[in-house]
């Protein structure tokens, strides 16, 4: 007998709040309308029945436009309710909605947080490789991300640069995103090669990419463009807003998620106007706002229930979802650390958030660690299993296995043990200290950083077979070269 | 403290400008010379940046302080005098968000800090072009040009801002301050700023330690 009773799961909102946020957010966008910054979206947008609010809007091609509820909620009909990602050669299909987990690492670090040199540093090439290797070897990130930005490349290419060095080296679909423009055609182009036609990448889409409005109620130039571009290559978009509280959104947590799902909704809107039926994920990256600091925390409690609430409203209205937590602000792999992106990434998983983007990272979004992606990695191992669930495997339970026991006897050796050991108890890796104590000396009595530390090169060591073919991977070369020569970059760096 | 004084002080921390500016009234209708008047504002505005520093206040009481303390610079020194008031001051600062950048938080709160601490701020917003930057500079000629970034696709603009200013001739007449997550000292000294500062409370102490060189 095996039945899974309950698959748990956790919800922090009534229906009826969930309901009450979204015709808030509704009657946001028909009142106070959306600033749109970018001019093709405006049009786009107008044409679409999008009103404009300010008279002078016509002569500039943007500004605030307000959307009447049923534009919104046609818009929400065509977007679709589960996304396919495959990886590199188009296998292992990850099936995005319902209430599917999968994690990647937080994404765009402006620095790297290096043991071996002791100190927070700007990334290079090497260290990409080495984060890119490192998720290819850690199977509970379904999904990889574009998650450090190389210092050794002309600042604009940053974004391509990234994108580059997944696809050639990484096999997992990747979460990425731009930083300029101009980059989109180039990110497309690539990631073109790899499928082989534009039509194949719309088929089977091989990334994500990030687009964040900007709070209050805006739709950057940069961003609307990542939108459009991406829906007409079928590329799913993921919505990144981060209301702040108390700054760019209400103090209150239930407000902070009205603007979310009015910033969203205008997204899900504008790509849809773009392309109908494209792809689209309910994301968001909120933070309740430290006000003594003035700092985004992500590691706060309020930060991740406005995260939960936000995913609640976006399967309300029947759309993936992603959140970013899992993350912490710490500036080194300590117990803050550990104790915020455990708590992210277990609520996010009893939450059902589809994408969960947060491992590895630390200080605001700032910097990532490949020895806290390690051990990120074991909890989201822990969360995976919690969310398994208890299941019942016999009718008496415990009652026959003990009548059988002798006095002083253990069940070590008993079938029963031996046939759901594997199944019933998880078992993380070398990271997490589960050994008894060797030595008293505090000294000899390993940190976590340090046991993930000899993780991290132990798996780094371990040779791995290129992914992409050889063609293929010549293309990614020459585009990438192209687009650094463009931005005055002498060629690849070595 | 005497009595007045101590309106003033709590009313600069309460963040009422509007108490403070008829404070302030108060003092220039009875005739009293402004620069000598101004002292218990400066003491108490410098009082709310040192609470904030402490972590006894919060952001939006250290903001609605420096909005007070604006509020009784503008009676006192009505634009026409605004040179004396910026003798007065400790500096005077031009900030902004770096053009392409609409990252703003941050640069709110250097500028927020830099006014408790007695500067006198022109905050010119986010995604600030160059030009605009190079003219405000000739035109108030401050004591220091504050530039955010928090982009690594932007952080060039203050290079080419740098540029700008030496190309008209203006650079020597400011000190320009840079910051924003990836911007560091080794980038500050590329691109030849004056200097670097990792977070606002080291902005201020930087543009002080400036001053006093
Ligand atoms: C002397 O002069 C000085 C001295 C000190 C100075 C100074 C000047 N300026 C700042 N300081 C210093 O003092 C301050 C106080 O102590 C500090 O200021 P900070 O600004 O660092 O700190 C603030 C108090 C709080 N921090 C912040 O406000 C920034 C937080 C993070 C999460 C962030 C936010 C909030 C936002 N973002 Co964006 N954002 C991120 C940020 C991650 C991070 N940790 O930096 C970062 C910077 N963003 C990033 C990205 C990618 C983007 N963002 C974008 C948009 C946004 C929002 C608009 C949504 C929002 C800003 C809202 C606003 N009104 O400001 C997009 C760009 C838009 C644009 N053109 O500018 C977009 C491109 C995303 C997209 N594709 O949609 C990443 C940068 C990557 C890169 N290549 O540089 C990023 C590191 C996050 C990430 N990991 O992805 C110090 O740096």
């Amino acid at each position: 007998m095996t039945e899974h009773t309950l698959r748990p799961k956790l919800t922090i909102i009534s229906d009826s709040f969930v309901d009450d946020i979204i015709e808030e957010a509704f009657a946001i966008l028909d009142k106070v309308g959306i600033f749109v910054e970018n001019s093709e979206a405006y049009s786009l947008l107008s044409e679409h029945g999008a009103k404009p609010i300010d008279s002078g809007n016509s002569v500039r091609g943007t500004g605030k436009l307000s959307f009447p509820k049923s534009l919104i909620e046609d818009a929400l009909k065509s977007a679709p309710r589960t996304i396919q990602l495959y990886d590199v050669n188009g296998d292992n299909e990850i099936n995005i909605g319902g209430d599917e987990v999968h994690f990647d690492p937080g994404s765009a670090a402006l620095y790297i947080h290096d043991p071996s040199e002791g100190r927070i540093r700007k990334p290079v090439t090497n260290d990409l490789r080495r984060f890119i290797k490192l998720v290819n070897k850690l199977d509970n990130y379904h999904i990889q991300s574009t998650a450090l930005i190389s210092s050794d490349v002309p600042e604009k290419c940053g974004d391509s640069y990234r994108l580059y060095l997944a696809l050639k080296l990484g096999f997992k679909p990747v979460i990425t995103g731009i930083f300029e423009k101009e980059s989109f055609s180039v990110m497309k182009d690539m990631l073109t090669s790899v499928r082989g036609s534009e039509s194949a990448l719309k088929e089977k889409p091989l990334a994500i990419f990030d687009a964040c409005p900007s709070p209050p109620l805006m739709w950057s130039d940069l961003t609307s463009h990542s939108v459009i571009e991406a829906a007409r290559a079928g590329i799913p978009s993921e919505f990144v807003s981060m209301p702040l509280t108390g700054s760019t959104a209400p103090i209150t947590l239930s407000g902070a998620a009205v603007q979310h799902a009015a910033e969203t909704l205008a997204g899900v809107f504008l790509a849809q106007t773009a392309q109908t039926g494209a792809p689209v994920i309910w994301g968001g990256s909120p933070s309740a706002m430290d006000l003594r600091y003035g700092t985004t925390p992500m590691g706060a409690i309020e930060t991740m229930m406005i995260d939960m609430v936000d995913v609640a409203v976006g399967k309300k209205l029947g759309l993936p979802t992603h959140a970013y937590m899992g993350l912490s602000d710490s500036k080194g792999v300590d117990y803050q650390a550990g104790q915020e992106s455990g708590l992210g990434i277990i609520l996010a998983a009893l939450s059902g958030v589809n994408v969960v983007s947060g491992p590895g990272m630390m200080d605001f979004e700032s910097c990532q660690s490949l020895e806290k992606l390690m051990l990120d990695h074991e909890v989201c191992g822990m969360a995976y299993r919690l969310l398994n669930g208890i299941s019942r495997r016999d009718d008496l339970m415990a009652l026959p296995l003990l009548q059988s026991l002798p006095k002083g006897g253990h069940l070590l050796t008993n079938p029963h043990t031996l046939k759901w050991f594997r199944e019933e108890i998880s078992f993380p890796g070398k990271a997490i200290d589960r050994r008894a104590r060797g030595s008293d000396k505090l000294e000899d009595l390993q940190t976590a950083e340090k046991r993930a530390q000899a993780e991290v090169e132990r798996l780094l060591t371990e040779e791995s077979e290129p992914y992409v073919s050889t063609d293929v991977s010549d293309e990614l070369d020459r585009l990438m070269v192209e687009e650094i020569k463009r931005l005055g970059g002498a060629g690849l760096p070595k | 403290m005497s009595k007045p004084n101590q309106e003033i002080h709590n009313c600069i921390l309460d963040g009422d400008a509007g108490k403070t500016k008829i404070l302030a009234e108060k003092i220039v209708n009875a005739g009293s010379n402004p620069t000598e008047a101004l002292q218990p504002f400066i003491t108490a505005i410098r009082h709310a940046g040192d609470l904030f520093d402490q972590g006894e206040f919060f952001l939006p009481q250290l903001l609605l302080s420096a909005k007070a303390m604006q509020a009784a610079m503008d009676v006192m020194f009505p634009s026409s005098e605004g040179k004396s008031a910026a003798r007065l001051s400790r500096g005077t600062v031009i900030a902004g968000t770096i053009q392409g950048d609409i990252h703003e938080i941050g640069k709110n709160l250097v500028c927020a800090l830099l006014s408790a601490h007695g500067f006198q701020v022109v905050d010119l917003g986010a995604d600030v072009a160059l030009d605009r930057f190079v003219q405000e500079t000739e035109q108030h000629k401050p004591d220091f040009l504050v530039l955010s970034a928090l982009l690594t696709t932007t952080m060039i603009n203050q290079k080419h801002l740098i540029d700008q200013l030496n190309d008209k001739g203006i650079r020597d007449g400011v000190k320009v301050l840079v910051g924003g997550a990836p911007v560091t000292s080794d980038w500050a000294e590329e691109i030849g700023a004056d200097g670097y500062a990792p977070d606002a409370s080291r902005a201020v102490a930087l543009a002080i330690k400036l001053l006093d060189a």
